[in-house]
């Protein structure tokens, strides 16, 4: 089953090679450099949203502010930034689809990206069910800290696994 | 010319020789150099934003400043190391690439702007940082701090697309 899946993976992959859109961003030298760029620097929003969201979280930065004001002022950021990496990435995707889609570090990134997402998505719930307003309630720090890291963790991940997919090409 | 000399030793050094020819040692330094470098930029554009008052307006500036300028020191820090390693492995190809030392001159130039602004524009920062308007020089520190770390990546991409 699942080497039927990778043989159709496959023919996707070279049907989609061979589009009129995917042939002019191969023969376009500064599309993917390009493209590129803005994804790195949408990567950056994403990053370090997270990570003033996870900083505060674990108590370690503004604690003058209430986790409302800090998830108000980078969730937005966060969310627009994802979807500018989903249209730089679909646009990487179509120009180099078997570079991309078959590539064990780029499948890797896709499900760290899926657990980043859910982790993100937790956060958020558990701010709305649990707080007040203001901060945790203290039996929901030791989960708070956890799931900090765990966010923390998997954005770093996701950008090791992007790096590596030029090394398993 | 003394620098070909010096660049060329850089490069046989043992450190510098062991990351270029590890065939994993200079893909995982080259990640941290990426996770260290938009940790920068992300972060400083918190300031930049505040700056020029499109977002966290409601702060005080020192504030802003307070918490995310060491974050930028340190990402910094993780970026010059890890940088200057990567650059140690191919000393000689790096400091012949345009892009390279266009980054290089934009780095400077972003030291620079902070310096100026640190020196001169937050003087009299406990006047302004309150308010919802900054002075134009503020803004303009801002501005030209975005369009340096925009430009660092830019620049920083191109090199690798452009290394012979």
């Amino acid at each position: 089953m699942a080497l039927a899946f990778t043989k159709s993976l496959a023919a996707f992959c070279t049907w989609l090679e061979q589009t009129p859109v995917s042939q002019t961003i191969q023969a376009t030298s500064w599309v993917v450099p390009a493209v590129q760029s803005v994804h790195i620097l949408a990567i950056a929003v994403v990053a370090s949203s997270a990570l003033m969201i996870d900083l505060r979280l674990v108590r370690l930065v503004g604690t003058d502010q209430t986790i409302d004001d800090v998830l108000g002022r980078f969730l937005p950021f966060l969310w627009w930034a994802l979807l500018a990496l989903l249209a730089t990435g679909t646009i990487m995707i179509i120009g180099e689809p078997a570079r991309s889609l078959l590539n064990p570090a780029f499948q890797l990134k896709m499900m760290l990206l899926a657990s980043a997402l859910i982790v993100t998505w937790l956060l958020q719930f558990l701010q709305r069910r649990f707080a007040a307003g203001g901060d945790l309630a203290s039996e929901y720090q030791r989960t708070a800290v956890m799931v900090a890291v765990a966010s923390m963790l998997l954005w770093a991940s996701i950008i090791f696994a992007g790096r590596w997919i030029a090394y398993y090409s | 010319m003394e620098i070909g000399h010096a660049l060329a030793w850089l490069q046989s050094t043992a450190i510098a020789k062991t990351i270029a020819e590890n065939e994993i040692l200079f893909p995982w330094i080259e990640s941290i150099h990426v996770l260290a470098v938009v940790l920068v930029i992300g972060t400083i554009s918190v300031v930049d934003l505040r700056l020029l008052c499109i977002a966290s307006v409601r702060r005080p500036v020192s504030q802003v400043l307070h918490d995310v300028l060491p974050l930028t020191w340190g990402a910094f820090a993780l970026a010059a190391l890890s940088g200057a390693l990567l650059f140690s492995s191919n000393a000689t190809t790096y400091a012949g690439n345009f892009f390279f030392r266009g980054k290089l001159v934009l780095l400077c130039l972003a030291g620079l702007n902070m310096a100026r602004f640190h020196l001169l524009g937050s003087r009299d920062v406990a006047q302004w940082e309150s308010s919802s308007r900054t002075p134009a020089a503020a803004k303009l520190a801002g501005a030209v701090s975005l369009a340096i770390w925009i430009s660092v990546v830019v620049f920083g991409r191109w090199t690798g697309f452009t290394l012979h």
